[in-house]
């Protein structure tokens, strides 16, 4: 195996997207909270709705949106930048169907959390963003980094809107699960075998790193 | 040290009225669960915010919302023990009390008071220990610690012996209530204990059905509660509708009882109660014949329950608490109540 470029963007992929997704999740996990029970309800299902959606139909609704013509597609175009058939396209498939995981773990996280600590501290003193950082952040940072870790792993293994959004060119787009169905369909067995433990290595990794996380938490 | 609250705050189907005035010393908030507590406290504290009305603390206004004032909690310096504790679980008890040297700005100051206050309240032994470690004791004085090394004008502790085992809560009291006195600070001190309100306060407020009005003095408020509310409250098991049938004499239909009172009675009685431990063996003011219905034993005491002859039958059974002076319980055929220890309740 003399190209490791799939594992190269994969865990680029991943890891971006999975940084990406761990701000905006956190961020729409704590507003969210605040707002009136309706609007939340319907904000839920339309954040959460690329969790259930088949990877492909996302894929479908990305490619309407940053193709060349569609309506964001054209004025990144306009900047010289281009999702279709890049690997930062995949960056932005993997984000949109793992994003899910990271505001639904946040979300989660920040409702267990005990608001009275909130007002302890205010009652101390503590400014609203001194009480974010040093209390409720930490507090819930067990919940928050199990989000993070799924939201990866999740990137990791996103085949389905990246294979519609970016196909599969070597050296550009390969990413270890488009490498697998590549070489498997072109009968290369040993290849797609390969590839298969090396992925078999990573999700095993992640999940101990999951476990190790929600087993702290009392 | 002068607090004064009028509010109004609805939360869905319930409504709090608040008005009430302290003037220093530990004011009690006696009522049932439900009754508001907690929603008094939050709006006093800033964690709420009332829907009408105005909050002042010695002269400084922390809420009004005609002149759409509403000072933020940490702005307010308003110490606040929350019935839970509220210690932050991450931290060790150490840097639960930094957490209220915050605004010491000084860093060795701050280590100092950090270390004065763990000797003051006995912690040395858990200062690197983290909450949930703790015991209930050590969890309120860590508690009470980092509320206090904040400085707050005035302290709201709520239910703050719940948490704890009754054979600590005896000990603990006497201790807040000696710190209390020590550090001078005023405070408003929420509970369904009637035991609690007698130990530790002043001055007792009333609070029924989210309304509360008034306050008065301790010691007053248990020897005339002048309400149901407050003759409940302060723990009186007899209570029925009577009125007023001469200028001493009350009529107790449901009792089957007419009895004489020391007081003039007011036209606009309700009801009267009559506390366990106040019916005697004649001879004696307002004798009555009794048919007992069952005895429950205490360690150091009896209660015993009776009804009288022209009792209603949907009346429950009127208590009789005695001290455990002989091996049975006396029964008399007949009961006594003097007149001073009937308590006329008022609309």
């Amino acid at each position: 195996m003399s190209d490791w470029y799939p594992l190269f963007n994969s865990l680029r992929i991943a890891t971006l997207s999975s940084v990406l997704v761990f701000f905006t999740g956190i961020a729409c996990a704590y507003y969210a909270r605040t707002l009136p029970r309706g609007i939340k309800g319907g904000l839920d299902v339309v954040l959460t709705l690329p969790l259930v959606l088949p990877p492909t139909v996302c894929g479908w609704f990305l490619l309407r949106l940053f193709g060349t013509n569609g309506p964001l597609g054209s004025i990144l175009e306009r900047w010289g930048f281009r999702l279709v058939m890049t690997w930062q396209g995949a960056v932005a498939a993997a984000a949109v169907v793992s994003f899910p995981l990271m505001y639904r773990t946040a979300r989660s996280a920040f409702e267990s959390f005990p608001e009275e600590l909130a007002g302890a501290a205010q009652t101390l003193g503590l400014s609203n963003s001194a009480i974010f950082w040093r209390i409720r952040m930490p507090v819930c940072i067990k919940g928050i980094g199990a989000g993070a870790v799924l939201a990866f792993a999740r990137g990791l293994g996103e085949y389905g809107a990246t294979s519609m959004l970016v196909g599969y060119i070597p050296g550009r787009t390969a990413t270890i699960s488009t490498t697998v169905y590549q070489l498997w369909r072109t009968n290369d067995e040993p290849g797609a075998f390969r590839w298969v433990l090396v992925n078999l290595a990573i999700s095993a990794v992640v999940l101990l790193t999951v476990n190790l996380l929600e087993g702290e938490r009392r | 040290m002068k607090l004064s609250v009028h509010i109004k705050k609805r939360l869905g189907a319930f409504t709090l009225q608040a008005d009430f005035e302290t003037c220093g010393g530990t004011l009690g908030l006696l009522g049932a669960s439900g009754s508001g507590k907690s929603l008094t406290l939050n709006c006093i504290a800033g964690l709420q915010r009332p829907d009408e009305g105005s909050i002042v603390l010695d002269g400084e206004t922390l809420f009004d919302a005609k002149r759409g004032i509403d000072l933020p909690p940490q702005r307010r310096r308003v110490g606040y023990l929350f019935q839970s504790y509220a210690l932050f679980p991450h931290m060790t008890v150490a840097q639960n009390i930094r957490t209220g040297l915050n605004w010491q700005r000084d860093r060795g100051e701050r280590e100092r008071e950090v270390e004065r206050m763990l000797a003051l309240f006995q912690l040395e032994q858990v200062a690197y220990a983290h909450p949930k470690t703790l015991s209930g004791g050590e969890a309120q004085r860590t508690a009470l610690a980092r509320m206090l090394v904040n400085r707050p004008r005035l302290l709201l502790l709520d239910e703050p012996f719940s948490a704890l085992d009754s054979h600590l809560k005896g000990r603990l009291q006497m201790e807040l209530k000696d710190l209390l006195a020590e550090w001078g600070t005023d405070a408003v001190l929420v509970t369904h204990s009637r035991d609690e309100a007698y130990h530790l306060c002043s001055h007792v407020a009333i609070l029924e059905q989210g309304r509360l009005s008034g306050c008065r003095e301790t010691k007053a408020l248990f020897d005339d509660p002048g309400s149901v509310a407050a003759a409940r409250l302060t723990g009186c098991k007899n209570i029925a509708p009577a009125r007023k049938t001469g200028a001493q004499q009350v009529q107790i239909p449901q009792w089957g009882l007419t009895l004489q009172t020391n007081e003039p009675v007011k036209d606009n009685l309700v009801a009267v109660g009559i506390r366990a431990h106040s019916f005697d063996h004649p001879p004696g003011e307002n004798a009555f014949p009794v048919r007992y219905t069952g005895e429950m034993e205490e360690p150091f005491g009896w209660i015993l329950s009776f009804r009288t002859p022209g009792q209603s039958p949907d009346s429950p059974d009127l208590w009789r608490h005695l001290a455990k002076t002989t091996q049975q319980p006396p029964k008399p055929e007949r009961l006594c109540v003097r007149g001073e220890d009937i308590l006329l309740l008022y609309a």
